[in-house]
């Protein structure tokens, strides 16, 4: 009987979109009743930083193209599928760095966008799963890189380590945060939500330890570029001080 | 003279992230390096025997080749935008000395 269920489930699994990689929870992989609750945890936080995107650019037009410089880098990286530790993959975030430069809910909007994308041209992610991808990827994730900036810098840390924590952090509280997601809604029969988090953490987390470290890199790296050839905007912006120092 | 230090420190920061995305393909013997989500996909038919996904992608990329000219398109948008964003920013830059 158990086996039969297990093949019934692989059947299931390859019926399943085949060609899904990476991170996000799959489309018709969570109960409607969770779809819609992190929906509606999700649309505050979307509006907020759309309010936010818009008085940022009010106020300074110029910082237009580095926010559209930040979602491409989200763009970019939430593209490529980087093989992990655990021999399975997954991609990182790229939401860090416009965390860290436009504060920490402007990525909310930059970060659906990416999502939206990935699950309607990729059947990556999902439109039913956008709510919960939204809220791990676009919401927790930087509002976690941009507390971690600000933390570090005010502890008197370097700027490329305050970038570089903030950014591997974000990345991988995203994945926590889709493994609370996804054992709140699947509890383990023995062991309830503990054990279901644990065993979700273990395929996303835990792959995504070295990515988190390739992300906190890149993001350095592309903090490095931005520090030549952008540092007006970098200071107005108090990602730098005036003197600007170089990380 | 600070543009010259910098290209090295960048330079050393994209190796180490290479070191690390080649480390796992050259240590890992016959890994499949599927996707977390189908691991997820599998961990949730554990713990929920009956569950069945209730919906299915409006639209899938009908073949591997198909879907990896897509992630191919992602990620060129992405890097054509940075490139010219820097690009800009150094034009403009090279003006102001």
């Amino acid at each position: 009987m158990e086996k039969w269920m297990l093949l019934a489930a692989f059947a299931l699994l390859l019926m399943a979109p085949q060609t899904a990689y990476a991170m996000h929870i799959m489309e018709g992989f969570l109960p409607l009743k969770w779809c819609t609750i992190w929906y509606i945890a999700s649309l505050p936080f979307v509006v907020v930083g759309l309010v936010a995107i818009n008085k940022k650019v009010k106020e300074n037009p110029k910082l237009k193209m580095l926010l559209g410089f930040a979602g491409a880098f989200a763009f970019l990286l939430s593209s490529l599928k980087i093989p992990s530790v655990t021999g399975s993959c997954s991609h990182p975030t790229g939401v860090g760095l416009g965390a860290i430069l436009f504060g920490p809910f402007a990525m909310s909007v930059l970060g659906l966008i990416v999502l939206l994308f990935q699950a309607l041209l990729l059947a990556h992610g999902g439109i039913t799963t956008l709510g919960a991808n939204t809220f791990s990827m676009a919401i927790v994730g930087p509002i976690a890189s941009y507390y971690i900036f600000k933390l570090v810098k005010k502890a008197g840390g370097p700027n490329w380590l305050a970038v570089f924590l903030a950014a591997s952090i974000g990345d991988l509280l995203t994945y926590v945060t889709t493994s609370f997601q996804l054992a709140i809604a699947f509890p383990s029969e023995i062991g309830g939500f503990t054990a279901s988090f644990l065993k979700f953490m273990g395929i996303f987390a835990v792959t995504q330890v070295p990515l988190a470290i390739s992300e906190g890199l890149l993001t350095v790296l592309v903090i490095n570029m931005l520090t030549v050839y952008s540092e007006e905007e970098l200071i107005e912006l108090n990602v730098l001080e005036r003197e600007g120092k170089t990380t | 003279m600070k543009d010259k230090r910098f290209l090295m420190k960048n330079l050393i920061l994209g190796l180490l992230v290479i070191l690390l995305v080649v480390f796992p393909l050259v240590t890992i013997k016959n890994a499949e390096f599927v996707g977390a989500d189908d691991k997820a996909a599998e961990a949730i038919a554990q713990v929920d025997k009956n569950y069945k996904p209730w919906f299915k992608p409006i639209w899938e990329p009908p073949s591997g080749e198909i879907e990896s000219l897509l992630f191919a398109l992602q990620a060129a948008i992405g890097a054509g935008f940075l490139g010219y964003y820097i690009g800009v920013a150094k034009g403009r830059k090279n003006v102001n000395r």
